[in-house]
């Protein structure tokens, strides 16, 4: 029998003090078996230990909420007894090492978790971030991370509909893969993931356990460095052939009645399905490994409970209706296997061939998991960043260049080359084309549609993370209110570095205050979502990047509203204040090499006021065209609205916001104010849009008219930006196709 | 009327097709299992798109060894109107219910996108409420629809008349610009010699109703009902 010293505890990354816990938790010496289901479930991971003091202070309720965090995922009410089921999830280690694999099983786990709550997926979206598409290896993981997102959800048939793509240099070790995904269920059919009734058999379903993955939460809580790629077998394998089985399959299962509880097995595996549904339940489970399938011969029960081997789930079933459920997994050549029973008590014994192997409370690999409330403190640096000294940046660039290159920008630029690699119109719901901003799919057989967007700003949150926090919510939210939806829920993927440097940790807290006030003020609660720390190579974090997924609902689906302009003669209002805010901007990040600066000024009330008033404008059809100003500015912002569109454009005039000496028109065009939506209708409206802006206390200003085949914006009578619709929306449309086909930049 | 959907494990527009026909296009539907061996009182069979078995050897490999695959088979020989959509179309090819195969895209990507595609033949069960020329706007979806035959057999199904589709540039014109995948001729659907059994690549389920972005594709279902009440007008 291994000796537990301190370089087997090193291994399973526990702290001498954690096993001090986990010695008084168990009244004994855990066995190794034993030291594997803490060391996995204590992972960060898993238990969440450093994040939860933190996500406590999020608001999780509202008139809507049919179920909050705690569950595989959160649901609220769209009315007619249905509930959008949604969350958002990371994949992000495993992104790294294997780029097409990680991004795939990341798709499946989401999935999973939706299906599993008796709910129908029917969209997904993503949240991405890469290095510079300068460099082979940032190339070599945005290709294989698309092709990975598109080859699992392709298959299984359910649409990518929407996301967002960033790239910057500092993601280039550490890319983020953030999936969410959207599902339709009965509230009444909510199925949860807790184990009752002692006797009840507990099954076993799907692909059979190897040795992928094993350890795989634990290496999502490690920074990675040099000896990452070695970790390569800790990733898991997809096969969505397998998981569209398993997604019919359970569905139909559920329409028995003949389920107490059923949850994925996704990080942990075993160990996390059987101890969370026992802990969920206040009841103990009993489990034999010898009757789990397996793909490996000679595979110990340590390795069968801590496999991550994907597409796979555990049940309870009712004692007595075990053929009915085992009759359904036939019809799906699947095969249902029970493996132990539910039991009296709060205990998770394992046993091989009949013997005992391990005994362990299950609370004490949940609930009882530590919480640490970590060291926090504000870097030494962080106020020096926010200083931002435009005087320091030399002459500015002509305006008509920065907005070219702002266009041909990746992150600004059409992702038409990600998401042509999408099947986003399979279900038959997509009503919005991906790359309009918030995605919007319709819910058959009712009146209503839903509108979604993930949406978060590193750059913000690295200047000031609870303004880049609350940044996040709002633009999210703004963007769903664009569609036409009104925001009902929110689901979050908090994305940071090592949460044991205080300075990460400061970053964090203060951003989910951030997402708190945001969440409160636009009444938006967070009905759950994922924490990724450790997000390091070699003690160099990310930017703190929280991504804020929003769900909004659309009374009429009819009734929605896309950014391209619709006809020519049409007037063009910014709604909002432009302050000319240059921090922080993409801007100044792309033709100036620096990311500095306070991140735009956010008030909440207004905020929320300019949404409501949006949402109101559309659904009283007053405008033709909705789009929030977001990376570029109102320039882009006016651009990508005649994108689309075939060649309709605009003139512009704009009056100078800010105060910023010879970069006046820059601040004013490439600034970032939040709180702005540019809308556009039909000239016999214009007192309608006007007086309802002014009822609603929102700024309102007509800056211009679409028409003509150019985009050309005047600031202050001066026109700087003047350019052909066509030319300007051919850099924009092709920039990542030039730099995926030909490498690296192509001249610009 | 009653169209019948054969569903394989791997499906994934089974549910799109059964909801445009009943629910669009307004006529009975019914889904299939692949494990049944027979299609009950089906006046037409949609074959639909997805990856039937996994498509892990070759897509529609195995699909066509699925027990339904015999009652299809039948049925089409009755000359009985069989329309296989995208791995159904691949599906149709495994089984020799039509000439040729497919092969993985031209620049190996999957491609997702909305295309033109033109209306060559109205002559078959699938394009008659169709007119000749017609360019219909439908969403692709696939990672192989390169369809491939040897030049005899193109050349047959070329002077046959065989092509029902194919795919089209902003120009109405089947050039290499208006080719998203590589096929010869720009093919985007066949038909067999005796024009009962159609297949096609792009998605006209997709494309029932305005609000998804096209409603070009109601007029391929809605030619099987044409056809049919015609055939039994005749009686």
């Amino acid at each position: 029998m291994t000796v537990i010293d301190a370089a087997v505890l090193e291994r399973h990354g526990i702290a001498p003090d954690e096993y001090a816990r986990i010695l008084e938790l168990m009244g004994r010496e855990p066995n190794l078996l034993e030291l594997g289901l803490f060391s996995v479930m204590w992972s960060e991971h898993c238990s969440y230990k450093s994040s939860r003091v933190h996500l406590k202070t999020l608001p999780t309720t509202g008139p809507r909420v049919v179920q909050g965090p705690g569950e595989n995922a959160g649901a609220v009410d769209i009315g007619g007894g249905l509930c959008a089921v949604f969350k958002i999830e990371s994949h992000n280690h495993p992104s790294f090492i294997e780029p097409y694999q990680g991004a795939a099983t990341g798709v499946g786990g989401i999935i999973r978790d939706i299906f599993t709550m008796g709910a129908r997926p029917i969209a997904l979206l993503n949240a991405l971030r890469f290095g510079s598409l300068e460099h082979p290896q940032a190339r070599r993981i945005f290709e294989g991370v698309v092709s990975g997102i598109g080859g699992y959800g392709n298959s299984i048939g359910i649409p990518t509909v929407g996301g967002e793509v960033v790239f910057d240099e500092l993601y280039a070790g550490n890319p983020l893969v953030n999936v969410l995904c959207l599902g339709i269920a009965r509230a009444d059919d909510i199925v949860k993931g807790a184990a009752r009734g002692a006797g009840n058999p507990v099954y076993y379903v799907g692909a059979r356990t190897g040795r992928d993955g094993i350890h795989g939460a634990t290496m999502a809580s490690a920074e990675f460095d040099e000896s990452s790629a070695e970790k390569r077998p800790a990733v898991q394998v997809g096969d969505p052939f397998m998981e569209k089985l398993l997604l019919e399959a359970c569905l139909e299962v559920m329409k028995t009645g003949a389920l107490v509880g059923i949850q994925d097995m996704g990080a942990a595996g075993l160990t996390c399905s059987t101890s969370e549904m026992g802990s969920r339940g206040g009841h103990g489970m009993v489990v034999d490994v010898m009757h789990v399938p397996q793909r490996e011969t000679g595979m110990s029960p340590y390795e069968i409970m801590l496999s991550e081997s994907q597409e796979r789930m555990l049940m309870v079933v009712h004692r007595g209706r075990e053929r009915e459920v085992e009759a359904v997994f036939e019809k799906w050549d699947l095969h249902a296997v029970k493996i132990g029973e539910v039991a009296e008590g709060d205990r998770l014994k394992i046993f091989d061939h009949g013997q005992l192997v391990g005994d362990v409370p299950n609370r004490a690999l949940t609930d009882e998991a530590p919480v640490y409330r970590r060291p926090m403190r504000e870097p030494e640096w962080q106020a020096e960043v926010r200083q931002l000294d435009l005087a320091s940046l030399g002459a500015p660039p002509a305006a008509q260049g920065a907005f070219e290159a702002l266009l041909a920008s990746p992150t600004i630029a059409s992702k038409r080359w990600v998401y042509g690699q999408y099947d986003h119109t399979v279900g038959t719901n997509t009503i919005a084309q991906p790359g309009l901003s918030a995605a919007i799919v319709r819910v058959k057989d009712t009146p209503v549609a839903l509108a979604i967007s993930v949406d978060g700003n590193g750059r913000f949150c690295y200047l000031d993370p609870h303004r880049g926090g609350m940044l996040a919510v709002a633009e999210a939210a703004r963007n769903v209110a664009c569609a036409g939806g009104e925001p009902i829920g929110a689901t979050n993927n908090l994305n940071f570095g090592n949460p044991e440097r205080p300075e990460i940790m400061w970053q964090f807290a203060e951003a989910v205050r951030g997402i708190g006030d945001a969440c409160r003020a636009l009444e938006v609660p967070i009905t759950g979502g994922n924490v990724s720390l450790y997000n390091e190579t070699e003690g160099r974090a990310i930017y703190p990047t929280p991504v804020l997924g929003v769900i909004g609902l659309l009374d009429d689906a009819e009734a929605t509203c896309t950014r391209t302009f619709k006809q020519p003669g049409a007037f063009v209002v910014m709604l909002g204040d432009n302050r000319g805010e240059l921090g922080g901007s993409e801007y100044l990040a792309r033709l100036h090499g620096t990311v500095r600066g306070v991140p735009p000024a956010l008030d909440l009330a207004r905020e929320r006021a300019l949404q409501r008033l949006v949402i109101d404008l559309i659904r009283a059809g007053a405008v033709q065209s909705a789009h929030d100003c977001a990376e570029g500015g109102l320039a882009v912002t006016l651009a990508e609205c005649a994108f689309g569109t075939g060649g309709l454009g605009l003139r512009a005039d704009v009056p100078a916001a800010g105060d910023a000496g010879p970069y006046q028109a820059h601040a004013t065009l490439f600034g970032e104010s939040a709180s702005r939506v540019v809308v556009s209708a039909a000239p016999e409206r214009r007192a309608q849009v006007i007086e309802a802006a002014v009822a609603a206390g929102v700024p309102a200003r007509v800056i211009g008219e679409t028409g003509g085949a150019r985009i050309a914006i005047a600031v202050e009578g001066t026109v700087v930006i003047d350019s052909a619709v066509d030319h300007a929306e051919q850099l924009w449309s092709t920039a990542i196709e030039r730099r995926m086909t030909r490498g690296g930049d192509s001249g610009l | 009327m009653t169209v019948a959907v054969v569903v394989f494990p791997g499906s994934n527009s089974d549910a799109d097709a059964y909801y445009a026909v009943s629910h669009v296009i307004g006529v009975g539907a019914v889904l299939v299992w692949h494990k049944d061996t027979e299609l009950g009182a089906a006046d037409a069979v949609i074959l639909p798109g997805g990856f039937a078995h996994g498509d892990y050897l070759r897509t529609g490999a195995i699909a066509r060894f699925s027990p339904i695959m015999g009652a299809v088979t039948r049925f089409a020989g009755r000359g009985g109107p069989v329309l296989g959509i995208c791995n159904g179309f691949q599906v149709l090819l495994e089984a020799g219910l039509l000439p040729g195969a497919m092969v993985r895209n031209r620049g190996i990507k999957f491609v997702s996108s909305m295309v033109p595609v033109r209306v060559e033949q109205t002559d078959t069960p699938f394009s008659a409420a169709c007119t000749g020329g017609q360019v219909l706007s439908l969403p692709i979806a696939h990672g192989e629809g390169n369809y491939f035959a040897d030049p005899d057999v193109l050349a047959e199904i070329e002077s046959n008349r065989q092509v029902v589709f194919r795919y089209v540039d902003g120009h109405g014109e089947a050039t290499p610009e208006g080719n998203p995948n590589g096929s010869l001729n720009n093919i985007a659907g066949i038909c067999n010699r005796q024009r009962n059994v159609v297949g096609l690549m792009p998605h006209p389920e997709r494309a029932c109703e305005s609000s998804l972005g096209s409603h070009d594709g109601r007029v391929v279902l809605a030619s099987v009902v044409q056809s049919l009440a015609a055939g039994a007008a005749r009686g």
